[in-house]
């Protein structure tokens, strides 16, 4: 279903600074110019030959509390070069690089544009990471919530809690995945953490909040990521300023989907069904109360519609997810149905979600059936907010372009003809979700 | 030394920054951020070091001063105020759809399922476990009282869930399903926690 008078979008260029755990050697803005450099540079295209051809952007950041600094997406475009050219800023919590990505398309989608440059980063090294923990933890409901204990990962651990206790999902399935996405990082080397694991050091590691332990969450990051859209016109043009013709990567499919603010108030009622699935398979099942995520669910729905993705574990090559916790990961294939909801622990076991050729230390009889984080996600690259999202375009682009042994240096982490590909960024406790759909189309 | 809220040339760590930082994931306690210059430890400096040649100036360190910043928040409860001075005189209170029935644990004054206006109504001082964790880490405000139990409760005759504290319950106690009653502060500070919970004894 391709919506009405909306025009295809391509995905041209992007860009992905060093995520670190702090750059007090520049401010925010070079962060970002280093982002949107390298994706100049991938093109072979001069800063002047791009600031004739871009006709916009979307800046993306997540929080002002970070760093002090009020209307710091006009300040990146500043420094970059592109006033007076149009923006507009957008936030959507940890979602608000998926968000800034939709944003772009629609720009570009709508005629509005021909070529926009989407920009995001996040730089919370400025404050220590306790207050870190306290600025995030404010985006729950602060008459009701925040009082209460404000803490993400107190909040992820009672989601799981109740995952665990409805369908029998263990905290060692939960580990696998930290296992999977550590180990994918080792050949990413854009990725903060790169680390070999067992399971039995992931549950050995300090336990932050009953049952997530330090290797089952994602760290805090300083880090920018930017992407390129454009429509045919403008595709045509970057590839005439660039000399040479560029793959074809389309989006094909953009969902969102939202659910209540406060945990408590979720409803405790009916699935909503993707077409691969039907009611009986979910007999009893109380949804999404606080075990799921209706907001992902809701997302991916509309992204597959628009797509035509009829059975996701067969349509897409791979997916890159919002991993901020390893139990998000197993909650989130339920969501996009990548295996029906109850099963996400069996499923992170099985290794279907692992790469194929990669050895993970473990015994997996399903690995590589649908890799899920190849790059290694939000816990072992870096969780830079405002550029998550877009990071997770960049790299998703370098699968479907078959770029990645180029831009890693390394072939491992390349999945094999690549020629379709779900991002999905995720805020709050799974109050606000995008998923898109990219697709290689040559 | 120079009164805290006066403007200072040069930023100096505030009493709280000066303790000894908790520790970060990935480092131990005590690690300094990287990058610090001298200048956070509160030592005036007199002499900046400066090259020769201004090409040199792209090498070195960056220059990282603290800027403090306080802010008091004027919170109004609004439309659920009700709620707090439920909990000030021992009563937990909700709200219930007079059309619907849809009856929410958390008070909503707009019902979510049909969008009429809500009444409020006592809640059962006794409720189940229907999610738990314990936190051993948190939020700064919070980190003093880590480690703390945080539960939703379900309550009979209750469409919807409540976050609170669990007291007097070790970690591995806590069950999905346990029995839980309320307890009040004695002097209520307006606050959410000014309820908590306790587990059922028979
Ligand atoms: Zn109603």
């Amino acid at each position: 279903m391709a919506l009405k008078g909306m025009r295809p979008v391509h995905v041209v260029a992007g860009g992905v600074s060093k995520f670190a755990k702090a750059r007090p050697d520049r401010t925010f803005q070079p962060i970002v110019k280093e982002a949107f450099d390298e994706a100049l540079q991938d093109l072979g295209l001069e800063f002047g030959r791009a600031n004739e051809l871009i006709d916009g952007t979307v800046g993306c950041y997540f929080s002002d509390h970070f760093m002090r600094q009020l209307k710091a997406a006009t300040m990146v475009q500043d420094y970059l070069g592109l006033c007076p050219k149009p923006s507009h800023r957008v936030e959507g919590g940890g979602a608000t690089g998926g968000l800034g990505f939709q944003e772009g398309w629609k720009s570009v989608a709508s005629g509005l544009m021909d070529v926009c440059l989407v920009f995001g980063w996040e730089t919370m090294s400025h404050v220590q990471t306790w207050k870190g923990n306290e600025f995030i933890a404010l985006a729950s409901d602060v008459s009701f919530d925040y009082p209460v204990g404000g803490f993400y990962s107190g909040y992820y651990a009672m989601m799981v809690v109740r995952h665990m206790h409805e369908f029998g999902t263990t905290v060692e399935q939960m580990a696998h995945v930290s296992v999977k996405n550590h180990t994918n990082a080792l050949h990413n080397p854009y990725a903060q953490k790169r680390l070999k694991l067992s399971v039995a050091d992931v549950r050995a590691a300090p336990m932050v909040a009953y049952p997530l332990t330090r290797l089952d969450i994602c760290v805090m990051s300083d880090g920018a990521a930017c992407v390129l859209l454009a429509s045919e016109e403008g595709l045509a043009s970057i590839e005439k300023a660039a000399g040479r013709s560029l793959p074809r990567v389309v989006v094909t499919g953009v969902g969102r989907g939202t659910d209540a603010m406060r945990m408590a108030d979720r409803p405790h009622g009916e699935v909503i069904l993707l077409p691969h699935e039907k009611p009986s398979d979910y007999k009893g099942l109380k949804y999404p109360g606080v075990h799921s995520f209706r907001a992902g669910r809701m997302a991916s729905k509309q992204a597959y519609e628009m797509a035509g993705v009829k059975n996701p574990i067969k349509d897409l090559s791979f997916v890159e997810l919002h991993d901020a916790y390893t139990s998000s990961e197993v909650q989130t294939y339920e969501d996009m149905g990548l295996c029906r909801y109850g099963e996400g622990g069996p499923f992170a076991a099985s290794g279907k979600a692992f790469l194929p050729g990669i050895d993970y230390g473990l015994r997996l009889r399903g690995q590589g059936t649908i890799p899920v984080n190849p790059s290694g996600g939000l816990i072992a690259c870096g969780h830079p907010v405002g550029a998550t999202g877009l990071m997770q375009a960049v790299f998703a682009l370098w699968q479907l372009q078959g770029t990645i042994p180029r831009h890693f240096g390394d072939a491992a982490l390349q999945v094999k003809d690549a020629r379709r590909g779900a991002i999905h960024s995720h805020a709050g406790t799974g109050t606000y979700v995008t998923v898109s759909i990219l697709e290689r189309q040559d | 030394m120079a009164r805290r809220r006066q403007p200072r040339r040069i930023a100096r760590p505030t009493r709280r920054a000066r303790r000894a930082p908790p520790a970060r994931p990935g480092a131990p306690a005590g690690t300094p951020a990287p990058g610090r210059a001298e200048t956070l430890e509160g030592t005036v400096v007199f002499r900046v070091p400066f090259p020769e040649q201004l090409d040199d100036l792209k090498g070195m360190s960056p220059i990282i001063v603290k800027q403090p910043y306080h802010i008091d928040y004027v919170h109004s409860f609004g439309q659920d105020s009700p709620f707090f001075a439920g909990l000030a005189n021992r009563r937990l209170l909700g709200t219930r759809c007079p059309r619907c029935d849809y009856t929410y644990a958390t008070p909503r004054l707009s019902c979510m399922v049909c969008g009429s206006e809500t009444d409020w109504v006592d809640l059962p001082k006794t409720g189940r476990v229907h999610t738990f964790t314990t936190c051993y880490f948190g939020s700064e405000e919070f980190l003093p009282e880590c480690p703390f139990s945080l539960i939703l409760v379900e309550f009979e005759g209750a469409d919807t869930l409540f976050l609170a504290r669990l007291v007097g319950a070790q970690p591995k106690e806590i069950r999905v399903g346990m029995e839980v009653e309320a307890r009040f502060l004695r002097n209520a500070k307006f606050k959410p926690t000014d309820v908590y919970f306790v587990p059922r004894r028979p």
